[in-house]
């Protein structure tokens, strides 16, 4: 008989005192794997509702992937508008770091965070693999503990991944460096400019369809590559709050 | 008790891969006589009383608020339904 191992996340979630808020709607679906990337980089994840009105003293928020009401009307659209939030657009711009995954990345953008929108795949096909993306913004808040330039490969699960802005919107994110992620060897969902994630103008919000939160442990990412490139979001975060303080 | 109606359509120049997979059912049918499709959204808002002009406003305000998504669709009508029943 083996002893059942103790879980390996909890002896992580220590020393940096930095909690991150993970956010659950109803049909959201990746929030424990968010909140397990927060553990595993050493900070405490607290579960938030949907329905709740305060942060509950969070120093970051994560809205994870899923299908947050079922993606009625449109994906996120009406996340965009439940009541926490209120709470989380009015940290968010004073500055708490903010990360969408997937369906949080729609989210983000139908509650105007963010600029754009997510159409569904111009392939018309529900979309599931291992991407590379190029980290085109070393300086987030969630981006800061990789290369830029560097090359990353984590899991791609999506239906309406499309990234689309008018052209002065994407030309102003090149501009001013706000497009982080690019798809590399193979655009997935006919996002333009093969954008895979953005970042707002302070830097502190950024939101992406792949899902690094699935890459964080060898052996559960990726088969390919390392298997642990989305470490690098966590790590960033908890990071950029400890420097702080 | 009267309804409104909004129609919503993705913008002209946003792709509409559901559009596309409809046309394709199309041509597999045998219903050669269209090109390409488009697919938009309907909806019935039903109006306590009658459908004032303050009414229509607040129906206007929602369809770009939360009915639709400016950066990817026009709001093409807000009306009240003519077959009142």
């Amino acid at each position: 008989m083996t002893a059942v191992a103790a879980d390996p996340t909890a002896e992580a979630a220590a020393g940096s005192g930095v909690s991150v808020g993970v956010v659950t709607f109803p049909g959201t679906l990746d929030d424990r794997d968010a909140a397990r990337a927060v553990r595993l980089a050493g900070a405490n994840p607290v579960n938030l509702w949907h329905a709740d009105s305060t942060l509950s003293g969070v120093d970051a928020v994560i809205l994870p992937g899923g299908f947050s009401y079922g993606d009625y009307l449109r994906c996120g659209a009406i996340a965009g508008f439940a009541p926490i939030m209120e709470s989380v657009v009015a940290a968010a711009n004073a500055g708490m770091p903010v990360l969408g995954i997937c369906n949080g990345f729609q989210i983000l953008c139908e509650s105007h965070l963010l600029p754009g929108a997510l159409i569904r795949n111009d392939h018309q096909h529900f979309v599931c693999r291992d991407q590379d993306l190029v980290v085109e913004n070393a300086d987030t808040a969630w981006t800061s503990d990789y290369e830029q330039g560097q090359t990353i490969r984590i899991p791609l699960k999506n239906g309406e991944g499309g990234f689309v802005a008018t052209d002065e919107v994407l030309d102003e994110l090149e501009s001013t460096g706000r497009v982080v992620f690019r798809y590399q060897g193979f655009n997935p969902n006919g996002s333009l400019r093969d954008i895979a994630g953005i970042t707002n103008e302070a830097g502190n919000v950024v939101g992406l369809m792949p899902h690094p939160e699935h890459a964080v442990e060898a052996g559960f990412g990726p088969e390919s590559g390392g298997g642990i490139d989305g470490q690098g979001f966590f790590s960033s975060a908890v990071r950029t709050l400890v420097a702080k303080g | 008790m009267a309804r409104v109606v909004v129609e919503v359509m993705p913008k002209p120049e946003i792709l509409d891969p559901q559009g596309k997979a409809i046309s394709g059912g199309l041509t597999r049918l045998g219903f050669t006589g269209f090109g390409e499709v488009r697919q938009g959204k309907r909806f019935e808002l039903e109006v306590d009383g009658e459908a004032t002009e303050e009414v229509l406003a607040q129906a206007r305000e929602a369809a770009e608020k939360l009915l639709s998504n400016p950066v990817i669709e026009n709001v093409v009508a807000v009306r009240v339904a003519e077959d009142a029943s």
